[in-house]
């Protein structure tokens, strides 16, 4: 069986999850946000990867782990174009691209230092306000932000 | 979050607002009815405000009800490191209502999702403060006899000031022509803008508080120009007094205008306007009492 290199490097795992298409900018916050640091499965994080789409990429491959779908669309705050793959059995039975709660619990701080959630012990939320130009807005105090300049937690 | 609980104008919608003004209006013509016999309200206070306190202790004094709570956070056991939440869940055993001040931005709210006892929010950081809203409502209604299609000047600190930003909001359902008038520094911001041409609001912008656009006005909204809101100090000595109204100002001004301020205001009222009958501004904060009244039936479901 002649499988190209390039394939190679999205279905190397027998089981598990692949998140693709990730900017090389973001690649640590996304990890960051799915937990990755606290799992005891393999994981692979490639960074810097060349990418038709990107310029430059990361990708994250974690062995027998399947991330509820919640999970894996809160990086779309983050890296709105990333792609998820499902492995089983060394094949991709499926293939979606993450998309944009409207709601997001916690990962994000809110950047007003006289926010309630910046003095009191609480988890924040923000709502998306623009699904275009990415803005979030805190549920508490009001204050809107770009994606990109959002504090991850 | 409890509905019956006001973080912010925008919780209420257009006949909402409408059905307050009329039981402000009732309320006016008899403010001592025993409507809230038997409840007790808890004013809880983190930030000082004498005024708005004072006029939210009296609504329910008036009613027949009963008050308890404070009026300095370091009197509390906030000060020994007590959550908010804590604090919140610890009153709800005793009140009806809470009506809070705080110093943090969306304390009402976060306060509104950890009880169900309705919360009043009487102001939190420089965010919301919609009781105050609501008697700026009430005093337009009553004196221009409607809230639609009037041209309302909005005059000062247009940036930071909160209750304009909130009565712009309120406005929407009603058909408004805004002016606003302010320094470039203090000028309306542009989420505000964005959100009058989402809402089909007609607004335009002056540096210069001129006759003219003084003898167009239906409403002027004076706010006071802070000097603590300006980096540059030379260009607040520049505009410090370009945004006060004097008594001569007035001559030319359409008979059913009135001048409202939140108060407290310092220059940007001349003293010699108060006795003109265009002046408003210390009924208006009597209005306070009858809105807040108004708003506390509301909170606790009392039909009026």
């Amino acid at each position: 069986m002649t499988v190209s290199k390039q394939e190679l490097a999205v279905a190397a795992l027998r089981n598990g999850t692949v998140i693709d298409h990730i900017p090389s900018s973001v690649l640590f916050k996304a990890v960051k946000i799915l937990g990755i640091a606290n799992l005891d499965k393999a994981v692979t994080i490639g960074n810097n990867l060349d990418s038709k789409k990107l310029g430059k990429k990361g990708i994250i491959k974690v062995a027998d782990v399947f991330f509820p779908e919640s999970t894996l669309n809160r990086i779309a705050l983050i890296a709105p174009s990333a792609v998820v793959n499902i492995i089983r059995d060394y094949e991709v039975v499926e293939k979606f691209p993450v998309s944009l709660p409207d709601t997001i619990m916690g990962i994000v701080k809110c950047g007003n230092p006289k926010c309630i959630t910046n003095n009191e012990p609480m988890r924040t939320k923000f709502h998306v306000i623009d699904h275009d130009d990415v803005t979030i807005e805190c549920h508490y105090c009001g204050q809107a932000v770009k994606s990109r300049d959002a504090q991850i937690c | 979050m409890n509905t019956k609980s006001l973080v912010s104008i925008s919780d209420i919608g257009r006949d909402e607002i409408l059905k307050l003004l009329e039981t402000a209006r009732q309320f006016e013509e008899n403010p001592n009815r025993r409507l809230l016999e038997g409840k007790v309200v808890a004013t809880l206070f983190f930030e000082p405000s004498t005024r708005t306190r004072l006029s939210f202790e009296t609504a329910v004094n008036r009613l027949g009800g009963r008050v308890i709570g404070f009026s300095d956070a370091n009197t509390t056991s906030s000060s020994k490191g007590e959550t908010l939440k804590d604090t919140i869940k610890m009153v709800s055993n005793y009140v009806d209502l809470i009506i809070m001040r705080h110093y943090l931005e969306g304390a009402a709210r976060y306060a509104s999702e950890v009880t169900d006892v309705p919360i009043i929010n009487a102001g939190d950081g420089a965010n919301q403060h919609p009781s105050q809203t609501m008697l700026d409502l009430y005093s337009i209604y009553k004196t221009q006899g409607t809230l639609e299609n009037l041209t309302i000047t909005l005059v000062g600190d247009l940036k930071y000031g909160r209750t304009v930003h909130s009565l712009l909001m309120a406005m929407r359902y009603f058909n408004p022509e805004f002016r606003f008038v302010a320094c470039e520094e203090l000028g309306m911001p542009k989420e505000y803008k964005i959100f009058c041409e989402e809402n089909g609001i007609k607004y335009t912008e002056h540096t210069d508080f001129s006759e003219e656009v003084i003898n167009s006005s239906d409403i002027i909204y004076m706010t006071r120009v802070q000097r603590e809101r300006f980096a540059d100090i030379m260009e607040y000595e520049r505009v410090k007094d370009l945004y006060n109204l004097n008594n001569s100002m007035l001559g030319g001004a359409k008979e059913n205008m009135k001048i409202l301020h939140p108060l407290p205001r310092v220059n940007e009222i001349a003293q010699d306007v108060d006795d003109n009958p265009h002046a408003y501004y210390f009924e208006q904060a009597r209005n306070g009492l009858y809105a807040r009244q108004a708003l506390i039936c509301r909170a606790l479901g009392i039909e009026v």
